[in-house]
């Protein structure tokens, strides 16, 4: 056996020669400057949102405070708080309290949905089941928004599968009972309040799962098993214990579906009566009105609500739950 | 009483948690049984007969076709916009700490996180003063600014797991700063990159509000569906467009979650 040392012919030098030419000097300036690259990575995205979005919601709450005249139907450049004066009408009062009270009861009605769903999933299903679930909200999440609303067109129609399924259980009398009521009521489903509340919930209820189901996951299961071995019943456990510890979760799934409520203008406009909302308002006024002042005071509140909206999430801590 | 393995739920949460998921679910299944019916005029249930003639109707009306060519148009390249700004600005957030970095994270959110009503009127009020006409880039415009938080989200989780001592040694190995980026970094994004792209896609195809006040006269698929929903003109070919239109969109969402559930952070948990 012989013990023959390869002698390399070239030792390969221990630090590359560098590449030379212009790569090779910027990618040196940028090790040396990190804060050149930096810059020069946040410009683009920066620069895109800076002009375009805020830029435009500058001029949208600019034009808040221009005036239309109203024998011309031009708009007025000139500084004034008509338009949020005539905001302050009793008819479009109306329309903001309505819209108010509709993502109010929507936000509530999509608590109460979601806890099951969220909890089941947080503690009980696992494996297989787990992913299940989490396709199971998120296909519905993601499917479009327009054929989810056109469904419950097809469902909440006169002849449609809701009546049809009454009909066949002998609850017509229910369905009746319930549309001659006022408010709630309507020809049929499909042109009432009622309809525009289900078709609401069920299109941001995944909204609300997401952030009370991954709420409810930092809670540990021996938790419940404590307070039951100290006695609590499970309603005692489900107030005291889980529903503390679920509500930072509830309250930022509640961020999207007040928001998204207050906001939609085309779920009312399919399914619901000829009464305003504040989307509707905003869009009828821009368009067929021509008043856009007047459009841009409206959107101005559920930005406000919004605002104060989430600054009492932040202290009650929903934005960790996020 | 058993603390560990896994306990089986009380018989009434079994009940509301499979009720809430049919509830979610069976208002779309019941799209793909509307769009075989035989009724032409009503949303007669249940169809009075089953065939598959309205699939052939739709494949032959030009203005569905013109509809969903410009919406993948719009799509794709507000995407790929989408791609390249939500990236950056992933990077340099999670990369480093600078003053203004949780406006830059708020800056990249409130599109999102105001109603879309907001976005949209925002933007055409901005085109009006600025005297901007409406076009293909109009639309592109607004579907991209809201776009770029879905790839943000997806990158910066990815960022967070990557650890940084890997650029280091790449670097350290006599790597340059692009050849780092090309052979490093991009390899291990990739994934959440495709699956933000995905989702962004996915976002873009669908969205309806922001479109109606950036578009003008032309019509996305979304726009059609819109107007066929407010004055119908031929309800059966409604119907196969809004079952087509579920089958599209599943696919990416699907795509997405595979790419990215090994992670900590899902794709698509905020839309």
């Amino acid at each position: 056996m012989s013990f023959e040392v390869a002698i390399p012919t070239r030792v390969a030098p221990a630090i590359l020669p560098g590449s030379g030419g212009l790569r090779s000097a910027l990618s040196d300036l940028f090790w040396r400057k990190p804060k050149l690259l930096l810059l020069l990575m946040l410009l683009p995205p920066v620069l895109w949102l800076g002009i375009v979005y805020i830029g435009s919601l500058f001029a949208l709450l600019l034009q808040s405070f221009f005036s239309i005249d109203e024998f011309s139907g031009l708009i007025n450049r000139q500084f004034t708080l008509k338009t949020y004066g005539d905001l302050l009408q009793a008819a479009n009062l109306d329309i903001i309290l309505r819209t108010v009270t509709m993502a109010a009861l929507v936000t509530f009605a999509s608590a109460i949905i979601a806890l099951p769903i969220a909890y089941y999933a947080a503690r009980y299903a696992r494996g297989r089941w787990k992913a299940l679930f989490y396709l199971g909200i998120m296909l519905p999440l993601w499917s479009s928004y327009l054929v989810k609303i056109y469904a419950w067109k097809l469902i909440l129609a006169k002849e449609g599968i809701l009546t049809w399924l009454l009909a066949k259980l002998h609850l017509l009398w229910l369905l009746d009972g319930w549309l001659s009521l006022p408010i709630v009521g309507g020809n049929s489903l499909s042109v009432s309040s009622t309809g525009t509340f289900i078709v609401f919930v069920y299109v941001w209820l995944p909204f609300m799962i997401l952030p009370v189901q991954a709420a409810l996951e930092r809670v540990p299961g021996n938790l419940v098993e404590a307070s039951s071995d100290l006695g609590a019943s499970p309603g005692q456990t489900f107030r005291n214990v889980l529903f503390p510890l679920a509500l930072p979760g509830i309250v930022a799934g509640s961020i999207f579906t007040f928001s998204l409520t207050l906001g939609d203008y085309i779920i009312p406009q399919i399914i619901g009566t000829s009464r305003l909302f504040i989307g509707q308002a905003v869009y009828s006024q821009q368009g067929t009105a021509g008043n856009i002042p007047l459009a841009a005071a409206f959107t101005v509140v559920p930005i406000v609500i919004m605002g104060f909206y989430l600054w009492g999430a932040k202290r009650m801590g929903a934005f960790d739950a996020l | 009483m058993r603390s560990d393995g896994s306990p089986s739920a009380p018989l009434g949460l079994k009940l509301a948690a499979a009720g809430g998921l049919l509830f979610l679910h069976l208002p779309v299944l019941l799209i793909f049984i509307y769009a075989f019916t035989t009724e032409e005029k009503s949303f007669v249930w249940p169809p009075p007969g089953l065939t598959t003639q309205w699939f052939a109707v739709t494949w032959n009306r030009p203005d569905v076709w013109e509809a969903l060519s410009l919406s993948v148009r719009v799509a794709a390249i507000s995407t790929a916009v989408a791609l390249v700004l939500g990236t950056l600005c992933a990077a340099a957030v999670s990369r480093t700490r600078f003053f203004g970095r949780e406006t830059i994270s708020l800056l990249v959110i409130l599109p999102i996180a105001l109603p879309g009503i907001i976005t949209g009127i925002a933007l055409r009020s901005a085109f009006s003063l600025a005297e901007i006409p409406f076009s293909f880039w109009t639309i592109v415009l607004g579907h991209a600014t809201f776009c770029v938080v879905v790839v943000y989200n997806n990158a910066v989780a990815r960022f967070r797991r990557t650890s940084g001592s890997m650029i280091e040694a790449s670097m350290d190995l006599g790597a340059d700063g692009f050849q780092t980026f090309r052979y490093v970094v991009l390899p291990n994004i990739a994934t959440a990159l495709l699956a933000g792209g995905m989702l962004a896609f996915a976002l873009s195809f669908d969205e309806v509000i922001v479109t109606t006040f950036t578009a003008g006269q032309q019509q996305t698929l979304p726009i059609w569906m819109l107007e066929e929903l407010i004055r119908p003109r031929q309800r059966p070919v409604t119907n196969v467009v809004a079952m087509v239109v579920v089958l599209v969109t599943l696919l990416p969402i699907l795509l997405a979650y595979y790419l990215t559930r090994d992670g900590d952070q899902i794709a698509g948990s905020g839309k």
